[in-house]
């Protein structure tokens, strides 16, 4: 009994020498924690610190109650945003389909060439936040709503393209093998093999894109491209917080709604 | 009609899916290919097609070499050629009408496809043949709301349309339960024998094969290792093809399955004459 229980082969999880490694690990994650701790207390006036509580009651009972009748010169601004979400959504579903199509392996007409660049342009509005478009976009175009839709423009090429890319690999190679089978040509098997299976996904990103765009183009009028965002940093620079309350709420409201707008149009089409 | 000559295919990868096919089909003959997975049976009848290129031999449709068109050409070609898919490679999202017209996309350009605006013959054609394969009421239906026997009708129907002179075929009872297989493949010999059309219908039952083709090509490793009528299909041949099994078996099985759907049409057709 007991030379059966001594032969018993011991099974353990890790091996010793993983083991070993992920305690170096963890041993590795708190040193830097704390030695960013040290930076970080180093480099930080405490006295504002220990003020906090004071200077954060007195900021919220300034806020509080928020300035209603602010709201009437509101009400344009915000259409203003809503607009450079929308067109902006456009101008980026207009300049991505094009790119998707070219950058997706299976439907690209050059591999070699025109995929890359289609790649690098789709990284390339991805990588810059659509803040930092608008102040490159302000400075050249002046300030106004234009920025502001070609920023959200440029920014949203990224994203939708690079889903719809994703998708268009996704289609199911199947239905493309049979449509070209009944002597289709490319852009027919376009019409009827590829688009039919991305169209759902399409319609869900566009929407989806255009409730992030509403969130953003809020903000895009710190840097003077026009909409809400001018009325908040007006607000703000007055240390009007009365103001800056009702702005928040204003647009708290906008991007609950957009939201609820959003996941209603994305269950109707998948 | 269709003739194959030195057909071979060696994937990028080196594996080699095909060598030295040959063999002619006359019209109007059903053509059942069958062999254990792998042996090429889906290679070989998409090189007729040329969804996968050869890389040796030749095809010839009606003494055209297909194997050396250029796009233009070969978008000409494959319009007269009819695939009927496994698991049906319907688009699903689409109707089951643009799935029919889908088959005319050869001889429409490209608005008049985008536009669905097809020829009135076109859309007649398209309805007769739903009619032909039981499913006029679904027309309007998207083809992933139907079952699995029914989406095999639209894609015979799809290939229908093209008007084809040969019609290939994968694998059409993959993926369905024992008594729709046997309608599909029913259906299928009766629409080659109305239209004196060949086909090559690429097909792992055995009994199937047996039961509705005009003859057996045995595909092993690539290579035809039996071709003959389905009579001539003795153990010797399939042990040639699959290797050593106990066939016996398998078709005393298949031949009680057969007696009992014998039996149930004899019902049906009693209770017809009954009312």
């Amino acid at each position: 009994m007991s030379a059966t229980e001594a032969q018993a082969p011991i099974w353990r999880h890790r091996t010793p020498k993983t083991r070993l490694a992920i305690w170096a690990g963890w041993l590795a994650c708190v040193a830097l924690f704390v030695w960013c701790w040290e930076m970080m207390t180093e480099r930080t006036i405490w006295a504002f610190v220990y003020d906090a509580p004071v200077a954060a009651n007195d900021l919220l009972g300034r806020a509080f109650p928020p300035k209603w009748g602010y709201i009437d010169s509101l009400l344009w601004p915000l259409w203003d945003t809503m607009n450079i979400a929308t067109l902006g959504t456009l101008l980026g579903i207009v300049m991505a389909v094009p790119l998707a199509f070219l950058a997706a392996s299976n439907t690209t007409p050059s591999r070699h060439i025109l995929r890359p660049i289609a790649l690098f342009l789709i990284v390339a509005s991805r990588s810059i936040n659509s803040l930092i478009w608008a102040l490159l976009l302000v400075s050249i175009l002046g300030p106004g709503i234009l920025a502001g839709i070609i920023a959200i423009g440029l920014r949203s090429v990224g994203f939708i393209g690079k889903l719809l890319y994703e998708a268009i690999e996704e289609t199911d190679v199947r239905q493309i093998e049979a449509v070209t089978a009944t002597g289709a040509s490319q852009a027919q098997i376009l019409n009827y093999a590829i688009v039919p299976q991305v169209l759902p996904t399409f319609y869900g990103i566009s929407v989806f894109r255009w409730d992030i765009n509403i969130r953003e183009s809020a903000i895009l009028g710190l840097v003077g491209a026009g909409g809400i965002g001018l009325q908040l940093q007006a607000s703000m620079s007055v240390l009007a917080w009365n103001q800056v309350s009702l702005i928040l709420l204003v647009i708290l409201g906008t991007v609950v709604v957009s939201e609820w707008v959003s996941a209603k149009v994305r269950h109707a089409i998948i | 009609m269709l003739k194959i000559e030195g057909l071979g295919k060696t994937y990028k990868t080196g594996d080699k899916a095909l060598s030295d096919v040959s063999f002619d089909i006359p019209k109007g003959e059903v053509l059942g290919l069958i062999g254990p997975s792998g042996a090429g049976k889906s290679t070989l009848i998409r090189c007729i097609n040329r969804l996968v290129q050869p890389t040796t031999g030749k095809v010839l449709l009606n003494d055209l070499n297909i194997t050396d068109l250029r796009t233009g050409e070969l978008r000409r070609a494959r319009r007269r050629i009819g695939m009927i898919f496994q698991e049906y490679a319907l688009v699903e999202r689409l109707t089951v009408m643009e799935n029919v017209l889908s088959g005319r996309l050869g001889y429409v350009g490209f608005w008049r496809s985008f536009l669905r605006k097809y020829p009135a013959a076109d859309i007649a054609n398209a309805y007769r043949l739903l009619d032909r394969v039981g499913l006029m009421q679904h027309a309007d239906k998207r083809a992933d709301a139907l079952s699995g026997g029914q989406r095999q009708r639209v894609g015979i129907a799809r290939a229908l349309a093209q008007d084809p002179e040969l019609l290939l075929i994968d694998e059409p009872t993959a993926s369905l339960d024992p008594k729709t297989s046997r309608q599909i493949m029913r259906l299928i010999v009766e629409i080659c024998r109305e239209r004196g059309l060949p086909a090559i219908i690429n097909i792992h039952d055995v009994v199937l094969a047996q039961q509705f083709s005009d003859r057996i090509i045995g595909l092993q490793a690539g290579r035809v290792v039996f071709d003959g009528p389905p009579s001539e299909l003795s153990e010797d041949a399939l042990t040639l093809i699959y290797g050593a099994e106990d066939w016996t078996a398998m078709r005393k099985g298949a031949d009680e399955d057969a007696a009992a759907e014998a039996e149930e049409q004899a019902e049906a057709a009693k209770m017809m004459s009954a009312l």
